[in-house]
């Protein structure tokens, strides 16, 4: 155990995290009475997700990706998706969806036990996956409510071009902003929305110092399975707002305490006194185990110090952000930019940066079976990076959501060898004199 | 030429997974290229136009031995892009001066990236189509993106490709896209004379040969089927679909017909029956070109459908138009567009009454009896219920 101060009260005293649990709390008291108060539901998804633009119009927004996320840590998801594999959804297909469509057919209980209501607007973000398109389609079977389709191109050679860039405007002038306006009601004000443009771009800011606070020996955060906490407001249903920027500026201030004290970072279990090895993630992580996987990690002294999920609602750390001078042009290049929507050599550029930039030690691979969008190319990936950085790789496969795909034993076996291996490359007298 | 002779050759075509056929036919020519395009469309006429050859790249199927493409890929996704890796990383594809990789999914479309790691010398274009089908804001992104492969093709070949260069192709894929038609209408009248199997080789062929040979080829295999009188059989009339991606082994098309289904419509090399209608050839070739892909292009998994109501519309009127009694879903293991959209449609099918039967494949899938069996219950349930 590498860690000090067990008490997980202590974790949860921290100011930040007191104010993301009441926004996200408000949120889904929000939604539950959205209709009896008078006010309209928007769905959509987490990467590309237009929250600014939504918050134009008044919308109490709701996340379907993280209603899943929800359930596959209440240990939900793992009913919901027998639901929908008896209704007739492939054991195949992408198990956030199935979640979903599970939760539906249950009564959509929200994390506050209280049925979501029927969204009025389904807004179909199609940002850096394909399995968006279905799942919204499945979503507008069901609701038969109004769907506006954004679709945003693929960076395959690695640059926005301007074609991508106005298809994208264009889209929201013609078809996203007038149905947004139709159904709320309101007409769309774009000095409103320069307003939450500027909110944003302070929170991310500070997101972006906070993730790369990670540089720091020993690192003061871990940037996968605490940064994803730290995502949490900025990549749903409250980019833009001025809680969140306080909300990030409450967060920077714990890191630079915490730094200044020469502190790891906070686990479940209390902070973690000592920094063993450095890791870059690829990939989501699971859900239905999520405390027990990280368990596996700080028992290790294993901080991970950058990762690409906490990437995939934008990427903040390569200079975006969010320009209130140019709105819709900024909407875009947002949506162009999140990490999915990026080709592998671009994914394999940033991650060989991370390892460089972070220090790591290792590059490990958490290849998730629902997700094509990450999976389909990671084995490739990884070769490519162990070669380019030198440094070993690891692999291992779980899910998101369904509890049938994560073997404890089998993860834990997997991830000690890694950690040993990672050990003795570090004591061969090659390596060491190299570093 | 014969019936035989046709069917043989392209047999030949469809087992050679060296593409000797690539190399013949550049040696026939000073300069040639040939570019390779996945599954389910690109716009070939711009290829041809640039006086390349347009070759289709359907995977392994079950013939080809995957030994390096298995560490490439997890086992929990689809085979076509690890046999498509296979046939590239043994150098069967060598002879490709580039690929094209459509927005079929995310597989592939990652697929482009991993071609841009691996073969970072040849041309690799990743070919976003339009999912918004409005001319003033798709279509103009469309054509865009039409001119930047107009563009790329025009330099990896070093010459320009004209207009007219442009309207010659169109007009060659015009009479192409006619003579499937006319194939597709002829095995829809009298299936019996048109094997589901042949019909799928000829159109693999389409996936290799020069357009206009292929159109002959057609012609010549309609005039030799109608010579031949082939037995009729009591067997259903069903439509197939699915199989647009990752290619089905050509058992399980026997096995289909042999269980008592004749196969009057299907989603094979949907590239070749993209467009529903003639593309004009006056006017700005590329605008027309993308008029056509966003105002009469099939309905298919790859594609967002805008209005709920019309989920489902395409695959019904296949069924009334060809006078379908049932529909097989066919679809490809883990291939999430397939298996996301089946529900949908087999709702649609429900409220019209019409009955189906789904299962799943790989290209190598080796076990034919529980589809043959699967297959072989619908169609006697079908003549069941007609009978009722
Ligand atoms: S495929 Fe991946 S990115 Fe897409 S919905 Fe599923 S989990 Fe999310
Ligand atoms: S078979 Fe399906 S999942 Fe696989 S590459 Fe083709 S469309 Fe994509």
């Amino acid at each position: 155990m590498n860690t000090a101060g067990t008490n997980p009260g202590d974790v949860q005293k921290e100011e930040s995290m007191l104010l993301q649990k009441a926004m996200i709390n408000a949120n889904y008291d929000a939604l539950s009475t959205a209709h009896e108060d008078g006010n309209k539901i928007s769905s959509t998804f987490v990467p590309g997700n237009l929250n600014e633009l939504l918050m134009c119009f008044d919308f109490v927004r709701n996340l379907p990706e993280i209603n899943a996320l929800q359930a596959g840590m209440r240990k939900k998801s793992g009913a919901y998706i027998m639901e929908a594999e008896r209704s007739g959804h492939s054991e195949d297909v992408c198990t956030y969806v199935k979640t979903d469509l599970g939760m539906m057919s249950k009564g959509q209980v929200g994390p506050n036990g209280k049925p979501l209501p029927t969204p009025d607007v389904l807004l179909l973000s199609y940002t850096g996956c394909f399995t968006f398109m279905k799942w919204f389609e499945l979503v507008r079977d069901e609701y038969g409510c109004e769907t506006a389709m954004l679709h945003v191109p693929y960076q395959a050679d690695g640059k926005i071009t301007d074609n991508m860039r106005q298809f994208v405007v264009m889209q929201l002038k013609e078809h996203v902003i007038p149905t947004l306006e139709r159904v709320s009601g309101i007409k769309f004000d774009i000095d409103r929305l320069r307003e939450y443009l500027g909110e944003s771009a302070k929170a991310e800011d500070n997101l972006v110092w906070v993730l790369q606070s990670a540089k720091n020996k020993p690192s003061p955060i871990d940037a996968y399975f605490g940064a994803i906490y730290y995502c949490g407001p900025i990549f749903s249903a409250f980019r833009g707002s001025k809680e969140t920027t306080a909300y990030y500026k409450a967060l920077r201030r714990e890191v630079e305490d915490r730094i200044e004290k020469g502190l790891g970072p906070v686990t479940p279990e209390g902070l973690l006194d000592e920094e063993r090895i450095r890791l870059v993630v690829e990939g989501p992580p699971n859900w239905t185990h999520f405390r027990d996987f990280w368990k596996m990690f700080y028992d290790e002294g294993v901080v991970v110090v950058a990762s690409s999920y906490t990437k995939v609602g934008g990427v903040y750390d390569f200079g975006f952000r969010h320009d209130p001078e140019h709105p819709l042009e900024t909407l875009a290049d947002y949506c162009l930019g999140c990490y999915t929507n990026h080709s592998l050599p671009s994914r394999v550029d940033m991650l060989c940066n991370y390892m460089d930039e972070y220090e790591a030690d290792g590059f490990l691979v958490n290849s998730i079976k629902s997700c094509n969008s990450f999976s389909a190319g990671q084995l490739l990936m990884l070769r490519e990076i162990e070669e380019r950085t030198g440094k070993p790789a690891g692999f291992i496969e779980t899910d998101l959501v369904d509890p049938r795909y994560f073997s404890p034993a089998n993860v834990k076996n997997r991830l000690e060898s890694y950690f040993q291996m990672i050990e003795q490359k570090r004591l061969r007298p090659e390596d060491r004199s190299a570093a | 030429m014969a019936l035989d002779e046709i069917v043989e050759r392209c047999q030949d075509l469809y087992d050679d997974l060296d593409f000797k056929y690539i190399k013949q036919w550049k040696a026939a020519g000073s300069g040639r290229k040939a570019i390779g395009h996945m599954p389910v469309y690109v716009p070939r006429e711009i290829v041809h136009a640039a006086g390349m050859l347009p070759v289709g790249i359907l995977g392994g199927g079950d013939q080809l031995d995957v030994i390096h493409g298995d560490a490439y890929y997890q086992s929990y996704i689809c085979r076509i892009p690890r046999s498509t890796i296979e046939l590239a990383v043994t150098g069967r594809l060598d002879e490709l001066d580039g690929m094209l990789f459509p927005s079929t999914c995310d597989v592939i479309r990652n697929l482009s990236g991993m071609w841009q790691l691996k073969f970072p010398d040849k041309l690799v274009r990743y070919f976003d189509v339009p999912q918004n089908f409005d001319l003033d804001v798709g279509g103009v992104f469309y054509t865009r993106e039409l001119q930047l492969l107009r563009d790329q093709l025009a330099e990896l070949g070093g010459r320009e490709i004209t207009d007219d260069d442009l309207r010659a192709s169109i007009a060659l894929y015009n009479e192409n896209r006619r003579a499937i038609e006319a194939l597709y209408a002829y095995r829809s009248a009298q299936p019996g004379q048109v094997p589901t199997p042949e019909v799928y080789l000829l159109m693999r062929a389409g996936m290799i040969l020069p357009v206009d040979e292929h159109t002959r080829l057609i012609h010549d295999y309609i005039a030799a089927a109608k010579a031949v009188k082939r037995p009729v059989r009591d067997n259903c009339r069903v439509v197939v679909t699915g199989l647009f991606c990752e290619q089905p082994p050509l058992g399980l098309l026997k096995s289909i017909e042999m269980a008592g289904c004749y196969v009057v419509d299907d989603d094979f090399m949907l590239v070749a029956r993209w467009l529903l209608e003639d593309v004009p050839t006056e006017g700005d070739p590329l605008k027309n070109l993308s008029d056509a892909f966003i105002t009469y292009s099939v309905e298919t998994s790859c594609k967002y459908v805008p209005v709920r109501e019309d989920k489902g519309k395409f695959l019904i009127e296949s069924v009334r138009r060809n006078r379908a009694e049932g529909v097989i879903f066919a679809s490809p293991s883990f291939c999430d567009p397939a298996l996301l959209d089946r529900p949908m449609l087999q709702k649609a099918l429900t409220a019209q009454g019409i009955p189906y039967t789904a299962f799943k494949y790989a290209e190598n899938s080796g076990q034919m009896q529980p589809i043959r069996e699967q297959a072989g219950t619908f169609a006697d349930s079908i003549k069941l219920w007609s009978a009722a």
